[in-house]
């Protein structure tokens, strides 16, 4: 069924008691023509767009919780393209410019609200960041605004005007940026898949690789039995070391931990998203109201799904210095997702050294708004056996070369990124 | 979490710069290609147990070797690095005596 104001009205006729299921729930099949491993956003849409742009619809999904259940429900769903470089600018405003139609292709509101991401700063230092990687954008076709002190307190009237250690000098602003809505872009995407023929089978944990003679990938060992497969592609996200070392393949990543945080419901207050040049602090406000905000990395090496308190702490001295009318707020929930993080920053969407398997990951935690685009990349990846040029920078072969993508300049430091 | 410094005592994690890794050992000079890279780039991020270098910034400024858990973040031993090392090259040296 089609979800549109017909199919609304008469559902709201009937109590909205003859929706249909979103996605089958089917049995695996023995035999596919490809396997994504992980039910996440980038498993999903890399599904969809199998089935969509290639006509590969004999695909199965494999998650071992349920879909959603990794970082694509735990993110904060800021979507942007204001990149510096020059190799990784085009791979994300692709991505934006599917996300500007996303709800049409799916048929699924995923509420993609273009309020702006605003980069404030504070030094002359970042200032001249900012106006280098606003450059860089509008070389690269994309919309770069840079707003003065008075600017930037007239869209954010929350902020402190007189902060004295971390004066407000200033903004980059995208305003095509913005944010979505993490659970309808799972739903929406494994709906619009499944339309397709796609199998989507949750509770199927991948637990190896099956490979013929010649080393040439023929499918996957799970929890519900082997599955076969000439084409399998991993979308794990915080698990692309433990997935990968199961044939063998070491990747210059470490899984950290990163927090956000939600306070419980207030009148509108800020309708951007703000991010701020200390402490990675970043803040939107949630159509149902509650102000999304998050920090840093908690910095060492985790796979547990919590936070802990010193990042508490350091966020909320953050809001109280910057925003300190907040102050009184109470925190609704807080939580935490094991991040990928990569040695430049940057992420993995390619062919490996095994023929037929290919990686999606090193999202650092940065993933969520590259997903429809680097799907959309990785889908060509696995059909053509090649990179499209939008991810053809982001390969395995990037460190040896010495070629790595990263925009900080902060060296082989995943905690630095 | 807290860090138990063989120096100083149990301390909370604000005090402890993270290094990472502690298992990765810079590769002789004449090394191959691919040794450096590993060195550089690839590191073990295991789901369990971790050795790992912290240092005790905030304190008495001790490089550190922790072996914690990546899940539970239960920290099972931790050591100077220095100790590590000497203990390292003691019995890197007793194998060639033996050999
Ligand atoms: C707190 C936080 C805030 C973030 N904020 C942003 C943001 O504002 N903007 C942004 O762009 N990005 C953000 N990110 C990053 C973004 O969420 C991730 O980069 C992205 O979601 C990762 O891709 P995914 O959706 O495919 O991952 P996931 O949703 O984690 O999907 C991976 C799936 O693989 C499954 N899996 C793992 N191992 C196996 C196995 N062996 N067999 C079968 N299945 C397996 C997991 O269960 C999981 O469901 C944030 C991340 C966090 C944690
Ligand atoms: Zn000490």
């Amino acid at each position: 069924m089609n979800y549109s104001m017909t199919s609304l009205i008469k559902q709201a006729f009937q109590g909205h008691k003859g929706w249909p299921v979103g996605w089958r729930d089917p049995e695996p099949k023995k035999q596919y023509d490809a396997i994504i491993i992980g039910g996440g956003g980038h498993g999903l849409a890399t599904a969809y767009y199998l089935a969509k742009e290639h006509g590969l619809t004999n695909i199965a999904v494999l998650e071992r919780g349920w879909i959603g259940s990794g970082n694509v429900a735990r993110n904060t769903t800021i979507v942007r393209s204001n990149y510096l470089l020059n190799n990784e600018i085009p791979l994300l405003e692709w991505s934006l410019k599917l996300w500007e139609n996303l709800s049409q292709e799916l048929n699924y509101n995923v509420m993609f609200s273009q309020r702006g991401v605003l980069d404030i700063f504070h030094t002359n230092g970042q200032r001249d960041e900012a106006v280098r990687r606003g450059n860089a954008m509008i070389m690269n076709g994309v919309d770069a605004v840079m707003l003065n002190k008075e600017e930037v307190l007239k869209q954010v009237n929350i902020i402190d005007p007189d902060n004295g250690r971390y004066p407000i000098l200033g903004g980059l602003l995208q305003p095509r940026a913005g944010t979505a809505r993490h659970d309808a872009v799972v739903w929406g995407y494994a709906r619009a898949a499944d339309r397709l023929g796609v199998d989507i089978i949750q509770g199927c944990e991948v637990t190896g690789f099956l490979r013929d003679s010649d080393g040439r990938m023929t499918g996957v060992e799970t929890s519900r039995g082997t599955i076969n497969a000439p084409k399998v592609g991993v979308a794990v996200a915080g698990h692309s070391s433990q997935v990968m070392e199961m044939v063998g393949i070491r990747l210059p990543v470490e899984s950290h931990k990163l927090q956000a945080f939600v306070t419980e419901s207030v009148k509108p207050i800020i309708d951007t998203v703000a991010t701020f040049g200390v402490g990675h602090l970043y803040i939107s406000q949630s159509d149902k109201g509650g102000l999304v905000f998050g920090g840093m990395l908690d910095g060492y090496n985790s796979f547990a799904q919590r936070g802990n308190l010193p990042i508490v702490e350091d966020v909320a001295e953050a809001i109280m210095m910057f925003l300190p009318t907040l102050g009184r707020a109470r925190l609704l929930r807080h939580w935490a997702g094991v991040v990928d993080m990569t040695m430049d920053g940057s992420p993995f969407i390619c062919k490996t050294p095994i023929d037929g398997l290919y990686l999606n990951g090193g999202w650092n935690y940065t993933g969520f708004k590259a997903i429809p685009g680097a799907a959309w990349c990785f889908a060509h990846t696995m059909v053509h056996n090649e990179p499209h040029p939008y991810n053809a920078p982001f390969d395995l072969d990037r460190f040896s070369q010495g070629r790595p993508v990263d925009a900080t300049g902060g060296g082989p430091f995943p905690n630095h990124h | 979490m807290r860090i138990p410094c063989p120096l100083c005592g149990e301390r909370p994690l604000e005090e402890f710069t993270y290094r990472g890794d502690a298992k990765v050992k810079r590769p002789d000079h004449d090394a191959p290609i691919e040794d450096w890279v590993g060195y550089v780039y690839v590191r073990d991020n295991p789901k369990g147990d971790h050795q790992e270098h912290w240092r005790h910034s905030g304190g008495c400024g001790s490089w550190l070797t922790v072996n914690r858990n990546t899940v539970s973040h239960i920290i099972n031993s931790v050591e100077e690095a220095r100790q590590t090392e000497e203990s390292r090259i003691s019995e890197k040296t007793q194998e060639k005596k033996l050999a």
